[in-house]
């Protein structure tokens, strides 16, 4: 079972697939080669630009007429108010801001105690002290303030998300066309760079936290509407059956047939929209948006690499709590109790926590320390750490390695690529993804990616839209070659896959800011450190699925082979990989999409690309050109995504693994 | 203890209007914080001066070019720190449109320019002239630009022409962009380790001349249309050709609805003016001392009683 004769089912025309996309790669080099002997005329190298329509007027044109003329404007702004007044709500509650109700802040101890609480609740001591840990850690090093006013934004915004996501989700599950239109605005959602997100959600919600809730909320819908409709499809007709025969009204079927069988999903749905919105906190400080990433933000402008790190465990520490919790929620049953259990028996648990909370409340009234931790009492060590990473850097051995990597890998390979890519004519550069569609995926694909690329061409963004991509393939492509080798090794033993599962888990839960501290501090502002903290983030599918495709491979194939005398060597290359293929490339496809969304963040590095465009839309209101740019990238992203989801279905299929 | 009195303040005055001349508005004034420490502890203290003088204060942190259309829309009631080299074709073009009003200078002059840290100057003896900067544009070069120097700008959303003048100037240099402060610091911070000489995009009053001791890069003077007219400048065929103004203006800003709202927080406001050491000692306060901005505000206004007691109602 080689890999060729499964990518070339017989076509039934005169030419198959893989011969026309031969053909355009051909193209593709006749062109090239023209272009490099000086005769490809310049029309044909780069589209003119007067032939590039003007979009980003068009479009500025269009927003304006919707935001002004028809009052949109009005009415975003009039939700505003009300979006306003519940944040307002939860900040007085988190930090005391003087709003109504005028009863917060809470006090830090009686939120830990809760949070303990509700870790024990949902997984036991290890969860417990997670939650209490987490809290005792952000108040003891002073930032209790400022991670309440992110909590207080995201506890709006996480139900919303959740909210909206759910409703859309049963409208797509209920009624085909709702499914039809949505599905293809979700895709391109879920590819459009956050900095498209950022400029509409000033402009229409107002800068600060109105306009951060509502870019977060959009930001985290997506993957709660999927995670729906997949539930409730899901629900098998016997539950169905039954919820009819007891005599269940349409609402009654929803709420106490439908909802409780997906729960699981729904619930994988909740810790995906947690997750998401924790991402934006820090990309959300860029329009105003209070709390730990504005202090992170102005930590790193003021060169305080200590107090960013700590600030950095804060949110990771969050964002681990948050998850970890979620995913117990998911695997926690409902509890039953015999009927007849007494009151206080069935809910111990917030009996605990309500007690614990009003104690603690009470106690901070007496000892001041336990209502907030003041200036001069917490525990940072901003200073001696920036000392220790200084130091750090500063060691001949590092300093050497990085200067080893700048010097080789930035001028001897990342930058001859770079230059390379431009280099292509664009029709050829068209020509060639089309046929790599074509040969990978098929038809369908491929007419895709001609449209899609046309479109990145004709958008006049083209040589940044190349950077972008050369950015994206060098990072995934190192990260394979670290990636893949980590998964295969740690899939040979069970003890390793799950450390290394465990690994990625937690990785995956970092904020994706996050990763580009140690990139600038490594390698400074070049193509190096903008590579390097790409290729971290992608790093982590590529782990995980390869793990995940090489565990699953069925024992009775694996066994064949040993009975058929195969070396280890023969047996991974020859059955095991092949097999793990089809999962493998679906981690390779969301690495690739992990690579599009971080390539943007990373113009906070330096870089050339549609990213640094995209920050520079975000100092105006130029909805137009921000929106074209979005596109661009979202286009780009798109066409790996439907080309390599294809090729992973097609294969599995015929595997027969599906 | 402070914030209960201020509090207490606040409310007995909104519940006496004889007793207050204007009738300021108890909305929140929303005051605008950037991403530098300078401007941070500024906006505290202009905050808490407007909260002694009895208004409801809000912070709000925002993008310091797009703060100029958020102040047009009254989303935010004012900034403090227009600066003329960075934010001056903004803040001009939130003018035309209307909605904002120029509530006149601080007394600090600004300048933004080319700037070495002082070991560059060993690798390179004829600084801070610019001809001499070119002459040793070798000594700059990294490895990825070749033979030619790296001079880095700051990030491309603060819109500085670096590129344009290493072309009008015909310069031996490569023009990199950082994607934000922290990436220039970072490079000044990486250099310091081993005295490597770099040029960077720099601008005073900042923290970081406390931090590492440095000199502008004395390009031709600037003369006014620069920007504007070829003709201006040694290049007679390019814009650009000349420094930027070593003594820009840095002003105060205020959405036009502002004064009728709240006039005696516009009368404080008209009032207020810092000098260039009075803001590097709030700068310090917080990216040396490493207090908190609110803290470091009240330290600052603790020790500077005389400076601020007049401007007060």
């Amino acid at each position: 079972m080689s890999v060729e004769t499964a990518t070339l089912p017989k076509s039934p025309r005169a030419y198959s697939n893989i011969q026309i996309a031969v053909a355009f790669v051909a193209a593709a080099f006749g062109l090239t080669i023209l272009q490099y002997i000086g005769l490809l005329p310049a029309w044909l190298h780069r589209l003119p630009e007067t032939i590039i329509p003007n979009f980003a007027g068009w479009l500025d044109a269009l927003f304006n007429f919707v935001k002004d003329d028809l009052g949109l404007l009005a009415f975003t702004r009039f939700l505003t108010e009300g979006l306003e007044w519940l944040l307002d709500f939860s900040a007085n509650i988190f930090f005391g801001k003087r709003r109504f109700p005028n009863v917060g802040p809470i006090p830090w101890t009686a939120m830990a105690a809760v949070a303990a609480v509700i870790g024990y609740y949902l997984g036991g001591w290890r969860l417990a002290l997670l939650g209490g840990g987490t809290m005792v850690w952000t108040a003891l090093i002073g930032q209790w303030k400022i991670a309440m006013q992110t909590m207080s934004v995201l506890a709006i915004a996480a139900p919303l998300a959740f909210a909206i996501g759910l409703s859309l989700g049963i409208a797509a599950w209920k009624y085909d066309w709702v499914d039809r239109a949505i599905k293809p605005i979700l895709s391109i959602l879920q590819t459009l760079p956050f900095f498209t997100y950022l400029l509409p959600a000033v402009i229409f919600f107002k800068v600060g936290p109105t306009a951060g809730a509502v870019a977060t909320t959009i930001y985290a819908i997506p993957p709660m509407i999927l995670m729906t409709t997949l539930g409730l499809k899901k629900v098998s007709p016997e539950v169905v059956e039954a919820g009819k025969m007891s005599g269940c009204t349409k609402a009654q079927m929803l709420r106490h047939v439908y909802i409780p069988s997906a729960r699981t999903e729904i619930l994988v749905g909740v810790n995906q929209v947690i997750m998401l919105c924790l991402a934006m906190v820090v990309l959300t400080a860029f329009i105003g948006m209070p709390g730990l990433g504005a202090k992170l933000l102005a930590m790193m402008g003021s060169f305080k690499l200590g107090r960013s790190f700590e600030i950095g465990v804060t949110i990771v520490l969050l964002a681990v709590m948050l998850d970890r919790m979620s995913k117990a929620w998911v695997i926690k049953q409902p509890e039953h109790f015999e009927r007849g259990t007494p009151w206080w028996k069935r809910h111990s648990m917030l009996l605990l926590g309500i007690g614990l909370f009003s104690g603690f409340t009470l106690l901070s009234l007496v000892v001041p320390f336990l209502a907030e931790v003041g200036r001069g009492q917490d525990l940072s060590q901003g200073k001696e750490l920036d000392n220790l990473i200084k130091g750090f850097l500063d060691i001949e051995l590092v300093k050497a390695t990085t200067g080893f990597l700048r010097a080789f890998l930035n001028v001897q390979v990342l930058i001859p690529f770079r230059n390379f890519m431009l280099s292509i004519p664009t029709p050829a550069f068209i020509l060639l993804v089309t046929a790599f569609a074509l040969a990978l995926a098929g038809k369908r694909e491929a007419v895709f990616a001609l449209i899609f690329f046309s479109l990145v061409a004709l958008s006049g963004w083209w040589d940044r839209a190349i950077i972008t991509l050369y950015s994206v393939i060098s990072a995934v492509s190192l990260a394979a070659l670290i990636g893949l080798p980590i998964g295969i090794l740690a899939a040979r033993s069970e003890k390793w896959s799950q450390r290394a599962l465990l690994v990625c888990d937690t990785a995956q839960t970092f904020p994706s800011f996050v990763y580009l501290i140690p990139a600038i501090m490594l390698f400074g502002i070049t193509d190096i450190a903008v590579i390097f903290s790409i290729l971290i983030f992608a790093m982590v599918p590529l782990t995980r699925y390869t793990i995940e495709g090489l565990r699953t491979v069925p024992e009775e194939m694996t066994e064949a082979a040993d009975m058929a005398g195969s070396t280890r060597m023969q047996k991974l290359w020859n059955v095991q990989l092949p097999l793990a293929l089809p999962t493998m490339a679906v981690g390779f496809n969301q690495a690739i999409m992990f690579a599009f969304f971080m390539v943007i963040i990373a113009a906070f590095i330096g870089t050339q690309d549609l990213g640094q465009e995209l920050q520079r839309t975000l100092a105006g209101t130029d909805l137009g050109k921000n929106f074209v740019l979005g596109i661009c990238v979202s286009l780009m992203a798109l066409t790996f995504d439907l080309t390599i989801m294809k090729w992973a279905a097609d294969k599995k299929r015929m595997l027969g693994l599906a | 203890m402070n914030k209960f009195k201020l509090a207490l303040t606040a409310g007995v005055l909104s519940l006496s209007p004889i007793s207050a001349f204007a009738a300021d508005s108890n909305d929140p004034i929303v005051i605008p914080i950037h991403n530098w420490s300078s401007q941070i502890v500024m906006s505290n203290v202009v905050g808490q001066l407007l909260e002694m003088n009895g208004n409801a204060v809000e912070y709000v942190t925002t993008d310091s070019q797009a703060v100029y259309e958020s102040v047009r829309l009254g989303d935010v009631t004012m900034e403090l720190e227009v600066w003329e080299g960075a934010f001056g074709a903004s803040f001009r073009a939130a003018l035309e449109k209307g909605g904002i009003v120029d509530v006149g200078d601080h007394d600090a002059v600004t300048r933004e320019d080319w700037w070495y840290p002082m070991w560059t100057k060993d690798a390179c003896p004829g600084l801070p002239s610019w001809k001499a900067l070119n002459d040793c544009a070798a000594v700059f070069a990294t490895a990825e630009t070749g033979d030619k120097g790296r001079y880095l700008d700051g990030p491309v959303d603060w819109l500085k022409h670096g590129q344009e003048r290493v072309e009008a100037l015909g310069m031996d240099f490569v023009v990199v962009n950082a994607g934000s402060a922290a990436a220039l610091w970072a490079e000044i911070g990486a250099a310091e380790a081993d005295k490597r000489p770099v040029v960077v995009f720099n601008w005073t009053p900042n923290f970081a001349e406390a931090v590492w001791p440095g000199e502008f890069v004395e390009f031709p003077a600037w003369e006014d249309g620069c920007d504007k007219d070829p003709a201006v400048g040694p290049n007679p065929d390019a814009l650009y050709d000349c420094g930027n103004p070593a003594t820009g203006y840095l002003k105060k800003a205020a959405w036009d609805g502002m004064e009728a709202k709240w006039p005696s927080a516009y009368a404080i406001l008209e009032k207020v003016s810092f000098t260039n050491p009075q803001i590097a000692e709030m700068a310090k306060l917080v990216d040396i001392d490493e207090l908190e901005p609110e803290e470091a505000a009240e330290v600052w206004l603790e020790a500077n009683k005389d400076v601020w007691k007049s401007w007060l109602n």
